[in-house]
């Protein structure tokens, strides 16, 4: 019983970690290239969220077939934003902690924005709808179909996202900026276009994540936040300006979130916030950090 | 940038801020309606937020934001006491326990440096408001509480009161040899401690002198709530709503933060009654037009205004 | 007298050491160079002596107190001052701005504030940056900025000052100046202590010479015994 229980534990974890997983590469793309420590990044997971919900209930959607449609929308959307807020702020900086200080005010108020436009366009009322709400029999342990296509989905675009950064020439350009932004604009990178990419990748993410997400729990308006927040402790777990770190902090997180749950449900944000807390003053280069 | 282009007249300062606080305080709440009474004290509110804020931020450039948490910590101290200790002891205890919690952020983060802090003070403050709703669903098992609610006048005296200390801290602080320190410590830390300046104790020290006049506004304002809880009081808006404040106002300029504090509140009142349901989302809109336009503030946009009529007189 | 007593000062960075049991001293009045080819650990030395990181082991003294672990502000107060390789000024205040501070908290500490004025004047004369008080810093050039720094370090009373390449990126006319200003404070009473790449500057300035090698000393003496060392010839002058 014991041992059905942990791996019920491990499994859950894993599950939230994937998506977790997405949410901070994400959030590590936009921080970790772009430079932009985006708090309004839980707001594009709302709207990916939002969007599958709409597509379902009112044109009978397949969520899987969201995926295709709104992901490539917030896509564009980052990189306008991006193109018009950010790469200007940045132009306009004098320095680039300059920079990284005024971009999360700025993106604090595109925030209060995007979620402003959800609460006018879907109310304020907690939402959701049923799919593949049935059960699967895991030698003992009970799993939702939706949680495991979910995670299943996580791996497949986390497994995507890593090759893309591996093997293709603009996913190395990516890894290089992150590195270091002048060099990779010595040899040739058109930056602002590949910072306003990195930042629309970012979104894109997050949207992908949100339609995830909208199958297994409850959606409202003001649900961004909290992903926000548990992004940005993921990516300071796997070190600022480390992507793949970001990936591997998001599963830690994920799993330490599911313990806690487990232990007492209310706790889970308060343990994020220590083991952020900690972490920073203890060891702010991450868990892989030199 | 520089603290130094233009420097107004010494004596000015002084002179227009006794002429100002003089009607404030006589005239004013007299022949004034309740309602101004009240929007007044928002006003004060967010000049003490952000003045405190810039006495440390500003020239540093160490951008907290812990605001929230040492406001909040002053309200909660007036609605936990409140109704035990008379209502200037509330005030200076709330101002008290900020000054402290402030001194442990600062002992314990005073080697991170730029984003690093900025993230730290952020999940600080998030720390602490999740902590107390925890506690209040888990340990007392009610969540939020009523304040002992004290009338408009009286809170009135009190936060301007609060309002003129800060300012006399501000200025004080900002023409002192400390002030220059601060200054030197945002341009280079290392320098500033191979000249002799204890750079440590003077970060802590000036944030923890930042977060006192927070925490003794949080517990004024918490009597006019009348109910809180920790969404309200420990509410994240707290702390960027200072940051944005001084931007707009101009962040080395106490009189522009003054004038970025009460022209955003002015502005947030008047949204709320004329668009109650777009006020957040225009809210947002200017938020991002203020950063993306006016990276110098107000104060910034004076001083290139100056330097172009210089600059056509020489031609 | 020995103003500063270095005895088996290392710090290794993870396993390598950046100086490995150096022994050095300097006396009251002197003069003395520090040199090494890039990577020899001179700067570090620099850093240890004025507390900006903390020594693996050894001591270093000054004027007879063990000043190795101190801050350096506590270090600034007992009569060391420094220069930095890169200039760290204080690049948006004002040039007397920049002094008064290091006057305000340099070893005399609690100027008064019309004092610090008439010293800070002074200072700037004598570096030779007279009527750019209200200059901001970061608008000086390059040269200007050095003598800043110089004066500014000098606005703290120091005994010993460290300077930490003085004359890199100078023109000759320039170089020749800031040796001038290095004989018109050791004038004054400051004992100096300096690492410089530009050979001829240094042979010429020092009273003693040290020479640094993957972070041990290699050599030690006057200027001439340093040019016919058969160690450093090798090494260091690739002859």
């Amino acid at each position: 019983m014991g041992g059905t229980l942990l791996l019920d534990i491990i499994i859950g974890g894993l599950i939230l970690g994937g998506l977790y997983a997405l949410i901070a590469v994400g959030l590590g793309l936009q921080y970790g290239v772009a430079r932009v420590l985006n708090v309004s990044h839980g707001e594009f997971i709302m709207l990916g969220a939002f969007a599958t919900y709409s597509l379902y209930t009112s044109f009978g959607i397949n969520p899987l077939v969201s995926l295709v449609i709104s992901g490539p929308i917030v896509f564009g959307l980052g990189f306008l934003i991006h193109r018009t807020l950010f790469q200007h702020l940045r132009k306009s900086s004098e320095s680039m902690a300059a920079f990284e200080g005024t971009s999360i005010l700025a993106s604090f108020g595109l925030l209060f924005i995007i979620q402003n436009i959800a609460l006018l366009s879907w109310g304020s009322d907690i939402k959701g709808y049923t799919y593949l709400a049935g059960t699967v029999d895991f030698g003992g342990a009970i799993y939702a179909q939706n949680r495991l296509l979910a995670f299943l989905f996580a791996i497949i675009i986390g497994l995507a996202f890593y090759f893309f950064l591996a093997r293709t020439r603009f996913g190395k350009a990516i890894r290089a900026a992150a590195q270091d932004v002048d060099t990779a604009q010595l040899m040739g990178v058109n930056i602002h276009r590949m910072l306003g990419l990195c930042f629309g990748l970012g979104a894109l993410m997050a949207a992908l994540a949100g339609c995830l997400i909208s199958m297994m729990f409850e959606i409202t308006p003001l649900m961004g936040l909290p992903y926000s927040i548990i992004a940005i402790i993921a990516v300071v777990l796997g070190g600022l300006g480390n992507i793949l770190g970001s990936l591997l902090g998001g599963l830690i997180l994920g799993l330490v979130g599911n313990i806690v749950m487990y232990i007492h449900p209310g706790l889970s944000l308060i343990a994020y916030y220590m083991i952020f807390l900690l972490l920073i003053l203890v060891r702010p280069t991450g868990i892989l950090g030199k | 940038m520089s603290s130094t282009n233009n420097p107004a007249p010494k004596w000015l300062f002084p002179l227009v801020l006794s002429f100002i606080i003089i009607i404030l305080a006589a005239v004013i709440p007299r022949f004034l309606p309740p309602y101004t009474i009240i929007s007044l004290n928002d006003i004060f509110m967010y000049i003490v937020l952000t003045v405190s804020w810039a006495v440390f931020s500003g020239p540093t450039r160490y951008i907290s934001l812990a605001s929230a948490a040492f406001f909040g910590i002053g309200i909660y101290v007036s609605a936990v006491l409140g109704n035990v200790l008379p209502f200037l002891a509330a005030i200076a205890l709330g101002g008290l326990a900020s000054f402290l919690l402030a001194l442990l952020v600062g002992l314990s983060s005073l080697r991170l440096r730029g984003m690093y802090f900025t993230i730290f003070t952020f999940g600080l403050s998030e720390l602490i408001r999740h902590s107390v709703l925890w506690w209040e669903v888990n340990i007392t098992r009610t969540v939020g509480r009523l304040v002992v609610s004290v009338d408009n006048i009286t809170v009135y005296y009190a936060m301007l009161t609060i309002v003129l200390l800060t300012l006399a801290m501000a200025y004080f602080i900002k023409n002192s040899k400390y002030g220059l320190a601060l200054l030197a410590i945002g341009e280079s830390e290392e320098a500033t401690d191979h000249i002799g300046v204890n750079v440590n104790a003077l970060k802590i020290l000036a944030f923890a002198m930042s977060a006192v006049f927070m925490g003794a506004a949080g517990a004024t304002m918490a009597t006019r709530w009348t109910y809180i809880d920790p969404s309200i009081a420990f509410n994240p808006l707290f702390s960027f709503m200072p940051v944005l404040m001084a931007i707009f106002g101009g962040v080395h300029r106490i009189y522009g933060q003054i004038i970025g504090a009460t022209a955003l509140t002015l502005l947030a009142d008047m949204l709320l009654t004329k668009f109650p349901y777009y006020y957040n989302l225009l809210y947002g809109i200017i938020l991002v037009a203020v950063i993306l336009f006016l990276p110098q503030g107000l104060a910034g946009l004076r001083e290139r205004m100056s330097k172009w009529r210089k600059h056509v007189l020489v031609k | 007298m020995r103003i500063l007593e270095g005895k088996g000062v290392q710090k290794y960075f993870g396993g390598l050491a950046a100086t490995a049991d150096v022994d050095f001293h300097i006396n009251q009045g002197e003069i003395v160079g520090l040199i090494g080819p890039n990577g020899a650990g001179k700067t570090t030395l620099f850093n240890l002596i004025s507390g900006s990181i903390a020594p693996t082991s050894g001591t270093i003294m000054f004027k007879g107190e063990n000043i190795l672990g101190l801050k350096p502000h506590q270090i600034c107060k007992r009569g060391l001052a420094r220069t930095f390789q890169l200039v760290k000024l204080f690049g948006s205040m004002t040039v007397s701005q920049n002094i008064l501070l290091a006057c305000f908290f340099g070893k005399s500490g609690g100027v008064h504030k019309s004092d610090a004025q008439r010293e800070s004047s002074r200072l700037l004369e004598f570096v030779g940056l007279s009527g750019t008080d209200g200059v901001i810093a970061k608008e000086l050039t390059i040269a200007n900025q050095k003598r800043l720094e110089v004066a500014r370090a000098l606005a703290t009373k120091p005994e010993l000052l460290l300077l930490d390449e003085l004359m890199a990126g100078l023109n000759p006319t320039e170089v020749a100046q800031a040796t001038e200003l290095v004989l018109e404070i050791r004038k004054k009473g400051t004992t100096i202590f300096m690492i410089e790449h530009v050979m001829k500057a240094i042979m010429g300035v020092s009273d003693r010479i040290i020479a640094l090698h993957y972070g041990k000393k290699i050599s030690e003496g006057t200027p001439e015994e340093i040019t016919t060392d058969k160690t450093v010839k090798e090494i260091y002058l690739g002859i």
